[in-house]
């Protein structure tokens, strides 16, 4: 799903004059060293990708107020919520935000209408006001029929439902996703996210929405930053960042294959020792990045001949089978993973621990500085 | 196969059974006969404590157990069937009782006689010099309980020498009022004379009148069913024997 | 014949082995009815010594219960939520008089708050406060043994939970004491319960740091459980009578005690929604 990222129809991006929300912040947690600095307008959905442990729902609880900052600074529409060095810290109940969280959350000993109503009473709203506007989002989110049901007689999509109404009911400023549908089944999952982009692209401040797949992002998201080990890694659309992966995680996540090494001329030194033949002209010698489609990338068995310049023998070491493709691993100079169909394996007859030939056009190698 | 099964769980839980109630089949004799077991009246703790040392003493290979509580209490226990050789009462009334139940051997034989005396705080605080000053309210006045011999003779003295008190506790035994005196706790009490004196400093004792005391009288019996009888006799002969008897008069405790 | 089915096959040895401490229980129970002098039980009951007792021993078991809950919980809740240096030293001496004979607990309260005592001489001089003594004493002396069993019910229970609930309540807009009201509290709910019930059959029961410290006057300190042991130096059928009285009141006070909160109050609960 490399390309094709979100056309949005708003025209606000990154460096806007006034961005809604502005973060630069530092917190040592654990192990973790998180340093990022973020800014995201009103009206605008950026998602946090990135792997378990980068720091993406410490960033989260941060802004939510659950976890104070060490250093920096966090600001919404000017106002200051976080900084350490002014001592100044809004507490979480205090932050005009809404958080979906990863579990839900939802408090068990209240009916969907009473968690619903939840963040109402408790900035002073009157019971039967409450009830009322509570039963209108749940009308929204489609579950007018369940309000008197306890969290737990609730499906999976309708607990995350829930969770929802119960974050916008407040109408918060900002909206924190952490992982919305992670907890759903695939089926569910579809139609979940349509929704969620429905009421998110009905929502006027700014929202951050942390994931960890990359389908979320391409249909919530107009922005998204990548934070890896703590720190940001890539900036972008979807569609750039996967154009042009710079970290294993990304490569991995869009299923592309990324090498690193040493550009000179046409050929890339690769640093686990390999070499490659790339297209000329579009990076400059020194360090620089490449990807391969996995699909670009034929199997032999014996040494090929023919038009492709990259030719290289490696060894099998893993084979995945999806649907009517298969997936091999090779170990070597270069290391890649080829994506054949399974008509094609069977006739290679190819098993781990096997070596077989490896070619790739030059013209299907992407070069770009690192 | 489930029957064996089944089979070998009841024998398991028959033994268990089997195992509990054997030894919880009560006590036999297996103490050796060298031991004497003493039931005695708490006013009767430093006193037959000196008492024992010298028994041992001269029947060397003999030992002495005692347990000291209320008269009323220690009767209760052996009337419920407590392995005892001897019980000394500090009033006739409880030990008649037990007698009259059975429980003793042989007619019961007064060996002492105490005198009830108040007591107050070291240096007497509150300047108490006689039993009319116990009707003050603002005193704190404590009692053993009436079920106790301690409170039955308290009451008596009271009502002979026509002063109404308010105590403010009734304690289960003699010992315990003259804790809460010594403790600065209570003003004042009613306790026996031994007890005082085996207070030491940290009492002080004021007479009661000749004619509104009560003389108590400590009644010994061996009792019914005794597991030593022969040492029990042993010990009552030693405790109305003129060693025994010199040790209760260096007690305060009177002839009998 | 097998008796056997595939499922709920009940393991005899357990059974066993259970149906036996049930005797245990029940057998000092079935001989004291077995005892009872059911002629004279009506009097002895309604006699106003006895009356005054358990009264007596009603309310200031009651009051000292809701001592407990009143300080107990906050001090479950400090322990279980708040880390600092010694911690488990405080559980150990707040949870100290659940081991401790009780009479030892009621001369360590002689000490402090007696007359002379550590606390108790500036209660008595500047307040003209005495504890011992009094109906108050037996309330503190009660106190002093219960609450423990509602501290570590509760601190049990608000381990078990869920923190994050809290979070999303705070981030929905609740200060600390409203999510503690309208979250927590009623997720600890069955612990509570259960650590109440506990307490107040505990206080209800309470016998030796009573005696040692309230001591024992009709009407003022005298508990069921101190007539009854004074009952029994003078007249065994009176002190059954009054033992039945105790335990038909302490049994009545157990079985409210609903099963569900026995399950909560062991294994924590408000367990989040989310469990896959």
């Amino acid at each position: 799903m490399v390309g094709g990222g979100r056309l949005g129809h708003r025209t606000i991006g990154c460096g806007a004059v006034s961005d809604a929300l502005e973060i630069e912040a530092q917190v040592r947690l654990g192990g973790l060293d998180l340093a990022v600095e973020l800014r995201v307008a009103a009206g605008e959905t950026v998602a946090l990708l990135g792997p378990n442990g980068s720091g993406k729902t410490t960033l989260l609880r941060a802004v939510a107020g659950l976890q104070p900052l060490d250093a920096g600074s966090i600001r919404l529409d000017g106002v200051t919520l976080d900084a350490p060095a002014t001592h100044t810290l809004v507490p979480a109940e205090r932050r005009p935000v809404g958080v979906v969280f990863q579990d839900y959350l939802l408090f068990p000993h209240l009916s969907a209408r009473e968690n619903v109503a939840f963040g109402l009473r408790a900035r002073k709203v009157g019971r039967r006001e409450a009830g009322e506007r509570a039963d209108r989002w749940l009308e929204r989110v489609g579950l007018g029929t369940v309000g008197a049901l306890r969290a737990g007689q609730l499906s999976g999509g309708q607990q995350q439902r829930v969770a929802l109404a119960r974050a916008l009911a407040t109408e918060p400023r900002l909206l924190l996703l952490d992982e919305p549908l992670a907890a759903l089944d695939v089926g569910t999952r579809a139609e979940v996210r349509r929704e969620l982009r429905r009421h998110l692209d009905g929502h006027d401040g700014p929202r951050i929405l942390v994931t960890h797949d990359p389908l979320d992002a391409y249909a919530l998201a107009d922005r998204v930053v990548v934070v890896e080990h703590g720190t940001v890694t890539h900036r972008g659309t979807l569609a750039e960042i996967t154009a042009h992966p710079r970290s294993d995680y990304v490569g991995r996540l869009v299923g592309t294959n990324l090498l690193d090494g040493v550009l000179e001329g046409t050929v890339l030194r690769l640093s686990g020792g390999g070499v490659l033949v790339v297209p000329n002209g579009e990076a400059v010698d020194g360090p620089c990045l490449a990807t391969v489609a996995p699909s670009a990338i034929a199997l032999h068995r014996d040494a090929p001949t023919g038009s492709p310049r990259n030719a290289w023998s490696a060894a099998v070491a893993e084979l995945d089978r999806f649907g009517d493709r298969v997936r091999v691993r090779l170990d070597g100079p270069v290391p890649l993973a080829a994506e054949v169909t399974a008509a094609a394996a069977a006739e290679l007859d190819i098993r781990p621990g096997d070596t077989v030939w490896a070619s790739v056009k030059v013209t299907e190698v992407k070069v770009y500085p690192a | 196969m489930a029957h064996r099964k089944h089979a070998r769980t009841l024998v398991a839980v028959a033994l268990l059974v089997g195992a509990l109630t054997a030894a919880g089949c009560g006590r036999r004799s297996t103490h050796a006969s060298s031991t004497v077991t003493v039931f005695a009246a708490a006013s009767l703790t430093e006193v037959f404590t000196s008492i024992g040392e010298g028994f041992e003493a001269d029947n060397p290979g003999v030992e002495i157990t005692f347990n000291f509580a209320s008269s009323s209490a220690l009767a209760g226990q052996i009337r419920s069937g407590a392995p005892v050789d001897v019980f000394a009462s500090a009033d006739a009334a409880t030990m008649s009782r037990l007698t009259d139940a059975g429980g003793t051997t042989g007619a019961p034989t007064t060996f002492a006689r105490n005198e009830l005396v108040i007591v107050v705080g070291a240096g007497n605080p509150r300047k108490i010099t006689s039993i009319r000053d116990l009707a003050d309210p603002d005193l704190i006045v404590v009692l053993a309980a009436p079920q106790v011999p301690a409170g039955r003779y308290a009451a008596q003295i009271l009502e002979q020498a026509g002063v109404t008190v308010t105590p403010k506790s009734l304690e289960a035994d003699v010992k315990a009022v003259l804790t809460k005196v010594t403790s600065g706790e209570a003003d004042a009490g009613i306790v026996y004379a031994t007890d005082v004196r085996a207070a030491g400093d940290e009492a002080v004792g004021i007479a009661i009148p000749e004619a509104a005391n009560v003389v108590a009288t400590y009644p010994v019996a061996i009792v019914e069913g005794a597991p030593n009888p022969a040492g029990a006799s042993a010990f009552l002969a030693y405790l109305t024997g003129p060693k025994g008897q010199a040790t209760l008069a260096s007690f305060g405790f009177g002839r009998p | 014949m097998s008796s056997r089915t595939t499922r709920d096959r009940l393991p005899l040895a357990v059974l066993g082995l259970a149906a036996l401490a049930v005797g245990f229980f029940a057998l000092p129970l079935l001989g004291l009815l077995w005892r009872t002098p059911w002629s004279s039980a009506w009097d002895v009951v309604t006699d106003p010594i006895t009356r005054a007792a358990l009264w007596l021993s009603i309310s200031c078991s009651l009051w000292s219960t809701a001592a407990s809950v009143l300080f107990g919980v906050p001090l479950a809740w400090v322990l279980a939520r708040v880390e600092f240096p010694g911690r488990g030293v405080v559980r150990a001496l707040c949870t100290l008089s659940m081991v401790v004979p009780p009479v030892v607990g009621g001369v360590a309260l002689f000490a402090a708050l007696g007359r002379r005592g550590l606390l108790g001489q500036y209660l008595d001089l500047w307040f003209g406060l005495r504890l011992p003594f009094s109906t108050a004493g037996v309330v503190v002396a009660q106190t002093f043994v219960a609450m423990p069993f509602l501290v570590i019910t509760v601190e049990g229970a608000l381990r078990q939970q869920d923190r994050r609930l809290e979070e999303a309540a705070r981030t929905l807009g609740a200060t600390s004491w409203y999510a503690f009201r309208r979250v927590t509290l009623p997720s600890i709910r069955p612990a509570l319960m259960a650590g109440t019930v506990l307490a107040w059959a505990r206080a209800l029961g309470e016998f030796g740091a009573t005696i040692t410290f309230a001591g024992n006057f009709p009407g003022r300190t005298q508990t069921l459980p101190l007539a009854a042991y004074l009952a029994l130096e003078t007249d065994p059928d009176d002190a059954i009578v009054l033992s039945l009285l105790l335990i038909s009141t302490s049994f009545l006070v157990l079985v409210g005690l609903r099963d569900r909160w026995l399950g909560a109050a062991a294994s924590g609960t408000g367990r989040s929604v989310a469990e896959r």
